[in-house]
């Protein structure tokens, strides 16, 4: 990734940016984010397959963004994460670089959001390969079959919140779960109080998630909570034919509406 | 299950189903008793949450109605909750939660016969699948581990 | 008490673990259909396992469930009650094959709960439980309880510690009163000891836990702070894993007229631990939670409670989304 850094390089020397975010490897290897600030230090971005985070997370973060505008390493996901927060006038377009990722690893050259939602545009934006698979099998299965899935799978939660604090599209700063009054969603872990906490953030996220997977590979006790996201993602396209994140000015599925919507179930 | 009476509860905005629901009983049609209506200002204020809510506390059934699409007092909160209920009713089949025991409609004011028919259908329905065990059996099961601890 | 050391054949393992399961509740690892390794109530033996590096959560729930009701309430219009819990429904429970981090744990726990109020919950399940550890004949990068006055065969917080030795036959130092109840029945089942070398495994030193604490007293306002925890998140995960991490929110949930006050369990590293109802909070960005969270444990900690808020097991390290490695920082810290 020699032009990755050389970029980022650039970028920092002519004080374009203030901070590049990026991966760096951790001392024992595992792929980390990094913040880098010092032009020197820009040789220690890499890039590989195993980059896998949603970087777009720190977009909102208030400690990130102190240090003025940012380069942002962005695959194909974060840059629809980068969309759906313009979009959602969470972040302008001027306030950030995007140092775009191809699908076979290279740098793009995505010179302002034009660009990127021509290149986003042009994408596979359904959900990632990795993830159909699982999706289908669960859908083959029975109602009975699915509830118990899925207590079983929602009964391990410790409602430690990774899946929301791992999401750059869960960047509110007062979530749901913290209204106390009325208590919306039960404080405790316990399969119906992680039932609902988990319904609740998957129909919050409908029409607005990205297909990141994010959410699953932050659960740290394995729960593969982005299936509920990417089901709806499925199920907002079958229906009102979008995807999130491909417009800086797209409308959320869930606040607009078409006065044709078709559904079959209301009587 | 002879003697299962289900518990039927009906979300209803104030404008147009609650009116003709009124209706209904001004007119001396009958219809089944098993149904405990709540008033909302509008089906589009109606969270999807309350119906969780609602099996929580031992629902077997639930009613969502509101105003015909164009006849909303609000103008469009109808729509909104159109869309809303489409995705919701995908998430709750992709999980298994029983979508059979949730009927959605359109009562207006003037429909006084339609929500009577409305009512007895689900009640008929729910009397069938019978009461909704496997969602309690869940809330029972969650209060048990917090007992237990494990 | 005096501790003693005897020899249990792997097949009298299966018998021990099977007269327990008898008649007590007995919470064993397990490794669960996703890979994952999980503590469950009296899993049948042959599912048990001994080849564990650690469980993904730790063993804390035992005395520190996630969910603690403390009581119950009615509410009537002209009187209310309260019910206490029942506390001889804390069941007898017997920890099997928990790591020596874990059982040391539960010391640090005791000097948390216990420091000047003895809480009643948390110590009625600490007595109700007995711990057959096992030391460590494996571990990976993650595992610094050397660097925490640790070691994987220490016999803090163990009730019974088996060791594996060369040949699959387990060494047994019975270390206390308790220990020596559960000998006592099945006495058969324990014999003399043989020569036969331990297998235990090896972990390096990564830091000197005096010389962080040394360090962290003056670093309070070290830029190293914001420096590497710029990736942190704010999840709960790293609190919610730690066997020694015991901050707990109190609610209340009524329905209808019935309700009851609970705890669970908090985090330090959530933004909204620290706010408070005017809006202000004193722990405003995630650099001075993740602050807090290293303060807590190596430097509040050992000058109030005299004990170590760590015991290396690594699970905050191996379960963060993004890598922040205690370990690596602490050996960064005792450098600054």
């Amino acid at each position: 990734m020699d032009n990755l850094v050389k970029r980022a390089k650039e970028l920092l020397e002519n004080k374009t940016v203030q901070v590049v975010i990026g991966y760096e490897a951790g001392p024992t290897g595992v792929i980390r984010p990094a913040f880098i600030t010092d032009p020197e230090k820009a040789g220690k971005l890499i890039y590989n397959d195993k980059c896998d985070q949603n970087l777009a997370v720190y977009l909102t973060k208030k400690e990130v963004k102190n240090f003025g505008k940012m380069a942002i390493v962005a695959t194909l996901p974060v840059m629809r994460s980068i969309m759906m927060l313009i979009s959602e006038q969470q972040l302008f377009a001027e306030s950030i670089v995007v140092l775009g990722i191809s699908a076979d690893g290279n740098l793009l050259d995505i010179a302002d959001i034009n660009i990127m939602q021509g290149y986003i545009e042009k994408s596979d934006l359904s959900n990632p390969e990795k993830y159909k698979a699982l999706l289908a099998e669960l859908n083959k299965l029975n109602p009975e079959e699915k509830f118990a899935y899925w207590q079983k799978e929602l009964s391990k939660c410790i409602k430690c919140y990774a899946c929301r604090q791992a999401c750059p599209m869960c960047y509110c700063t007062r979530c749901t779960v913290e209204v106390n009054q009325p208590q919306w969603i039960p404080v405790q872990a316990n399969t119906h109080g992680n039932m609902e906490w988990h319904i609740l953030r998957a129909m919050h996220l409908a029409g607005r998630c990205i297909s990141c997977g994010e959410c699953g590979r932050a659960c740290p006790v394995g729960i593969p909570c982005h299936l509920l996201t990417m089901q709806l993602t499925d199920q907002v396209y079958t229906y009102f034919k979008v995807y999130a994140g491909t417009s800086d000015k797209m409308n959320s599925v869930l606040s607009t509406f078409e006065p044709n919507d078709k559904e079959s179930f209301i009587i | 299950m002879s003697d299962f009476e289900p518990k039927v509860v009906a979300f209803v905005c104030n404008w147009c189903t609650y009116a003709g629901a009124d209706l209904t009983g001004t007119s001396r049609i009958k219809y089944a008793s098993n149904v405990k209506i709540i008033r909302f200002p509008c089906t589009g204020r109606i969270d999807f949450m309350l119906l969780l809510k609602a099996f929580a506390n031992g629902a077997d059934g639930i009613i969502v109605s509101g105003c015909h699409p164009n006849d909303c007092h609000y103008t469009s909160g109808n729509f909104h909750a159109k869309r809303r209920w489409i995705m919701f009713k995908e998430l709750m089949d992709f999980m298994g939660i029983d979508m059979n025991r949730i009927t959605f409609s359109w009562v207006s004011a003037a429909e006084g016969a339609k929500w009577a028919d409305v009512v007895n259908a689900t009640v008929t329905r729910i009397r069938e699948l019978g009461p909704y065990v496997s969602y309690k059996e869940m809330v029972d099961k969650s209060v048990e581990e917090e007992v237990k601890n494990g | 008490m005096e501790t003693t050391r005897k020899l249990i054949r792997k097949q009298s393992v299966e018998k021990l673990y099977n007269a327990l399961t008898s008649n007590r509740q007995v919470y064993a690892p397990v490794v669960a259909a996703d890979k994952q390794i999980e503590y469950r109530y009296n899993p049948g033996f042959a599912e048990v396992t001994f080849g564990h590096i650690r469980s993904t959560l730790s063993v804390k729930n035992v005395v520190f469930p996630k969910v603690e009701n403390l009581f119950f309430y009615t509410n009537a219009r002209s009187e209310s009650t309260i019910t206490d819990i029942d506390m001889s429904r804390i069941p007898e429970v017997v920890l099997w094959g928990a790591h020596p981090c874990d059982n040391a744990a539960f010391d640090t726990l005791r000097s948390i709960f216990c420091w000047d109020i003895k809480d009643e919950f948390f110590s009625k399940r600490l007595e109700k439980l007995a711990v057959i550890g096992l030391s460590c004949h494996l571990s990976d990068e993650y595992c610094f309880c050397t660097s925490v006055g640790l070691s994987p065969d220490s016999k803090k917080g163990s009730d019974i510690l088996l060791s594996l030795l060369k040949n699959g036959d387990y060494h047994a130092d019975i270390l206390t009163e308790k220990g020596n109840e559960i000998v006592k029945s099945a006495a058969d089942l324990f014999e003399t000891v043989s020569d036969e070398k331990e297998v235990i495994t090896e972990v390096k030193q990564k830091f000197s836990h005096e010389q962080v604490t040394s360090k962290l007293s003056a670093a309070f306002e070290h830029p190293f702070w914001v420096e590497n925890s710029l990736r942190c998140i704010g999840c709960g995960a790293c609190a919610y894993v730690c066997p020694t991490c015991a901050c707990f929110d109190i609610q209340d949930e009524t329905r209808g007229k019935n309700g009851k006050r609970y705890r669970s369990w908090d985090s330090c590293g959530f933004g909204l631990f620290t706010l408070h109802t005017s809006g202000h909070n004193p722990r405003e960005v995630q650099s001075q939670r993740w602050r807090q969270r290293i303060m807590h444990k190596f430097s509040y900690m050992p000058e109030r409670n005299e004990s170590l808020g760590c015991v290396g097991c690594g699970r905050c390290s191996s379960g963060c989304p993004v890598d922040m490695n205690i370990a690596e920082q602490l050996e960064a810290l005792q450098n600054i």
